[in-house]
């Protein structure tokens, strides 16, 4: 090779590379590892953590330890898809254009939206990206969002307004929804709120559509997509545009990553949107096959002018959710949310009865508030030593709620265990 | 290239036909054979005041997008409606079924400076 | 091909049959309870599809073998870094220490997550010269944007945030470039490519003033050359109170070779999906660490993971001037352990095989191709080669014909049109996973595909006949625009 090149050694192909950038000496990192040596460093690192296999798992706040078919894990360890690069060359991609394709049509639906893109990085990042689109769209500069959306996805929109000049407005939360909407204004770009909200309640989308569109702003949903299976959609309160994590739906926790942010809208925003999206169209002989389409929003096309600066979206995890969405279809997904509300139901009356207190009101989905007689975090210590995985202390994100656990309940706990919890916390209330 | 002798041109493609207080604007020959099959095309509301090289709007195809500059100031008076369900008239007819926009002159004078049709062809060689 | 035939696939929704379950589900053994009393109002219909586990997984099986991944076959797309992703990665990522752990529960009850974090760090500090790696961004482009988020924090600190609104990109930039800084409120302005392909050094001494940020620059270029003056880039830069941002789509032509932090910059961003090896996914997951050099980091996202002078893994949210979130959560987590996995199996001692034989196989591709499709700057190349195929244009013959002919003879194209400067350019990335034999196979067949253009070119043009389907009408895709199927309505009783 490097006869044909026309070199001696390696080292002559480098000379562009000034000497004095030129590493020198050895990188101070460990010796390489073999295979053996590999899988055994990342198992002994591994078992250091407690997870969902080892302990009864209650936390749950965006991110949900929910069963994953083997189908899924099957289908997206493929080759030909877990090793292909984004489908530019439509005529060596049908394959996965057509999953992305099927993809947008089942969040579309979930959502009860016109369309949906192929995916976002994760919830937060697709719900700063809507709350920048409805800037756009409506002109105007401030972002009005619930409390009771998820923290994190609050400060990630704080980041992305800071950088976008856009000026945030919290709802405080009236025991735990979302109800004074006041500040929605003519000055509004949009309005922001959860279903459910990160509390569990579910909110009441009526009124906070009926204040945005008072006002002229979009109406943004952030929905959890399992609840979807059993709630009115909020395409049905006429949102405009609706994002989410799509995790619950077939992706593993994995200490919050890879993820996959849902983003849906109406049709008349569709030029808008952030990202990828999928349509259908024909070659020359009249043969139906899938390209990426609406190109022209993207930043390799229009540069700064772009609706967006995103690339690259989480194709591979859309799969898994697609794949799973398949495999549950209509009736393991409405089978999945029904169990969800039983255990939920179950455990509210459990735990109340060990000595907790329902905080919050409203109806909920699957997750709920609950008030402790001692600090939250301490319960949640004591409990993890009796491997329960009791839920999230909320003090550290809510002033006042130092005493409150934000407690998950999934179709895959067990009557038996959350008898346990409700025994374990009596015990620990003592 | 078809570049028409009965009209004014700019160096980023336009083509302009003055008929009285009214300029009917679009984009030449040129212009639509490099960008290839038109599909979209992002037009200004009528009413909207533009000034001379003002961006008002945009010209896409499947993998470009052109800006849209105002060779004369004015107001704008009409847009081709029937661009939106068949925007290949740009290609098709580029001065005559694919006029893009009519603007109501407020400054008759900046005519003046329009690439005559001779000059256009210079530009584009 | 290897693909075999396949009948034009059905879309699932057309395979579904009411009451079908894909899957033994686990079904809660508390009490039933009354939907709507217990939610409020529910929903009418839901149309998702219904298919058994074995239509299932036939109708993914089939969809695989109509998509092209880098286990099919070479896949030389330029600026993408298609290296072969090895078999442990894809396995230490799937033990449920690491699946089945939630980044917020305590962080004391995941050291070995922390670990694996913090490990990602040293390596990559240490590989890029940097003094601190921060892995939240969630991509190449979230990278971007989050540096460019920190240099304008930095502005801000210092009282110039107001004045410095520019941040200036080579002609040959990535789009996500500008695109990031128009995100953060930045106006751009470009700086062109000399006659060698290097940086045009007047006109960024022209364009340095008060108002400018940062420079992006992107080393090795998007030429596929080295930035042989980004010493004095840097300094210029530097001088004029702006900041210098190292676009890291191409460090694997450097790793274990040269350092970007030793280069001047005083921050880049990661595509560990590229360089370090975790699976493309198809267009994502993408992994987009950043390095920041010690000014910067007072800004960086928080939670910092941080090792403390035990040696201890801890969580570091008191950070008064951090820009704050960019991303939920801790990044790509399970990519992590797969470049973790990846840069263990290197080490110290082969770490520098990565750039040495990636450097190797485009110069090699470069040479074999030199009659038929000469290199746009005659310059040692670095881990890519961008040619032209100029020549072949007044025969009707466009990179993109070249490309689709590929296709036909077994081999992904390479990327087109890319970087914008250089006419009908094909830019090839080989990486250094492939063996020579695959390269000369590729060369043959892209020698064969040059003649073909001089004397049979509808062959070009009619390409790619081997496939499911031709080329696709993307016009009618826009135009016509058909991005979800809808359950068919029912009509009459």
């Amino acid at each position: 090779m490097l006869d044909t090149i026309g070199v001696e050694t390696i080292d002559d192909l480098f000379v562009e590379i000034p000497d004095s950038l030129k590493f020198k000496g050895e990188l101070n990192l460990p010796s390489a590892l073999n295979e053996y040596q590999l899988y055994l460093k990342m198992a002994l690192l591994a078992r250091q953590n407690l997870d969902a296999t080892k302990a009864d798992w209650y936390l749950g706040a965006g991110l949900y330890d929910r069963y994953i078919p083997a189908s899924v894990a099957a289908v997206i360890s493929r080759g030909e898809f877990l090793t292909s690069y984004t489908p530019y060359q439509p005529e060596l991609s049908q394959g996965y254009l057509q999953t992305i394709y099927e993809f947008q049509s089942m969040i579309a639906e979930l959502y009860g939206m016109d369309v949906a893109n192929a995916s976002m990085y994760d919830g937060s990042t697709s719900m700063a990206e809507a709350a920048i689109m409805a800037s756009g769209v409506t002109g105007r500069h401030k972002i009005v969002i619930s409390e009771a959306v998820h923290p994190h996805y609050r400060q990630v929109l704080d980041t992305y307004c800071w950088a976008n000049g856009l000026h945030v407005e919290v709802i405080r939360h009236n025991n735990g929804a979302t109800t004074d909407f006041s500040t929605v204004d003519d000055q509004a770009a949009c309005v922001i709120v959860g279903y459910p909200n990160f509390f569990g309640v579910i909110e009441d989308l009526d009124a906070a559509r009926t204040a945005a569109r008072k006002a002229g702003a979009l109406f943004i949903v952030a929905a959890d997509p399992t609840a979807m299976a059993l709630l009115k959609p909020p395409g049905e309160f006429d949102a405009d545009i609706v994002v989410g994590e799509g995790q619950p739906l077939g992706v593993a926790m994995g200490y919050g990553g890879p993820l996959v942010g849902l983003f849906a809208c109406k049709q008349e925003y569709v030029r808008r949107i952030p990202g990828r999206i999928v349509g259908r169209t024909h070659d020359a002989q009249g043969r139906s096959g899938f390209v990426m389409t609406l190109r022209t929003r993207e930043q390799d096309i229009r540069r700064e002018k772009a609706t967006s600066n995103i690339c690259t979206n989480e194709a591979l995890m859309a799969l898994a959710t697609t794949v799973y969405m398949i495999a549950l279809g209509k009736n393991g997904l409405q089978s999945v949310a029904t169990s969800t509300v039983r255990n939920t139901q179950y455990a509210r009356e459990k735990l109340s009865s060990a000595g907790g207190k329902i905080k919050f009101p409203g109806n909920v989905f699957g997750e709920f508030v609950l008030e402790l007689p001692k600090p939250a975090d301490e319960v949640q210590r004591r409990l993890i030593d009796q491997n329960i995985m009791a839920g999230l202390p909320l003090g550290p994100y809510y002033k006042g709620l130092d005493h409150c656990l934000l407690v998950a309940v999934t179709e895959v706990r067990t009557k038996d265990q959350i008898d346990r919890y409700a025994a374990a916390l009596a015990e620990v209330l003592k | 290239m078809n570049v028409p002798t009965d009209l004014k041109y700019t160096k980023s493609h336009e083509w302009v036909r003055i008929e009285g207080d009214v300029a009917t604007i679009g984009i030449t020959d040129h212009a639509q054979s490099e960008l290839g099959d038109v599909v979209f095309l992002d037009l200004p509301e009528v009413g909207r005041a533009l000034q001379q090289e003002e961006t008002f709007g945009s010209v896409e195809s499947v993998k470009t997008v052109s800006d849209l500059y105002a060779p004369i100031a004015g107001e704008v008076i009409e847009t081709n409606a029937a661009l939106s369900g068949q925007s290949e008239l740009v290609n098709t007819d580029p001065y005559q079924g694919g006029w893009i926009v009519k603007l109501r002159i407020a400054d008759p004078a900046q005519a003046e400076g329009l690439l005559s049709p001779e000059d256009y062809q210079g530009v584009i060689g | 091909m290897p693909h075999k035939l396949v009948p034009q696939p059905k879309l699932i929704f057309e395979k579904s049959s009411p009451g079908r379950v894909g899957c033994n589900l686990p079904v809660a053994d508390t009490p039933e309870v009354d939907l709507k009393k217990a939610l409020g109002p529910t929903r009418q219909s839901l149309h998702l599809p219904e298919v058994s586990e074995l239509e299932l997984i036939r109708h993914f099986t089939n969809l695989s073998h109509i998509n092209y991944g880098i286990e099919t076959g070479f896949y030389p797309l330029g600026s993408c870094t298609m290296k072969y992703n090895p078999k442990i990665n894809e396995r230490t990522a799937m033990i449920p220490g690491f699946t089945h752990i939630h980044p917020m529960q305590p962080a004391d009850t995941v050291p070995g997550a922390l670990e694996v974090l913090a490990q990602v760090q040293e390596f990559l500090c240490e590989i890029c010269g940097f003094d601190s790696i921060c892995l939240q961004p969630l991509a190449g482009a979230h990278g971007e944007l989050t540096c460019l988020m920190l240099i304008r924090a930095y502005h801000e600190s210092r009282g110039e945030g107001a004045t410095r609104r520019v941040v200036l990109a080579p002609d040959s930039a990535h789009g996500t470039n500008p695109a990031s800084a128009a995100m953060v409120g930045y106006t751009v302005k470009t700086i062109p490519t000399d006659a060698s392909g290097g940086c045009d050094m007047a006109a960024l001494t022209t364009a340095l003033d008060e108002t400018v940020a940062a420079f992006m620059v992107t080393n090795p270029s998007t030429l596929g050359l080295f930035e042989t003056q980004i010493e004095e880039i840097c300094r210029l830069v530097h001088e004029a109170g702006g900041q210098v941002f190292c676009d890291g789509a191409n460090m694997n032509a450097m790793v274990g070779t040269t350092r970007p932090g030793d280069h001047g910059f005083d921050c880049m961003h990661l595509n560990l999906h590229k360089t370090f090896s975790t699976p493309h996914g198809g267009g994502g997951p993408g992994c987009g660490a950043i390095g920041l050099k010690a000014h910067l980091e007072p800004f960086q996202p928080v939670p910092v993971v941080i090792r403390n002078k035990e040696g201890k893994v801890e969580l570091d949210d008191r950070r008064p001037h951090s820009i704050g979130r960019v991303s939920a959560y801790f990044g790509q987590f399970l990519m992590e352990v797969r470049a973790l996995t990846y840069l263990s199996a290197y080490g110290k001692e082969r770490m520098a095989d990565i750039s040495r034989h990636a450097v190797l196989n485009a110069n090699y591709v470069k040479a074999r191709l030199k009659d038929v499709l000469p290199a746009a700057h005659d310059r040692p190349c670095m881990h890519e080669c961008v040619l032209t195929a100029q020549e072949y244009k007044k025969g009707g013959v466009r990179a993109l014909d070249i490309s689709k002919r590929l296709i036909d003879y077994g081999f992904h194209p390479p990327t087109n049109y890319f970087p914008l400067i250089v006419p009908e350019a094909i830019m090839i990335e080989p990486t250094e996973t492939e063996c020579k034999e695959t390269l000369d196979a590729f060369c043959d067949a892209l020698i064969a595909i040059c003649e073909e253009a001089r004397t049979n070119p509808d062959l070009l043009h009619d390409a790619p006949t081997t496939q499911i389907v031709g080329r696709l009408d993307e016009a009618s895709a826009v135009k016509n625009l058909d991005v979800r199927w809808r359950a068919p309505q029912k009509v009459g009783v």
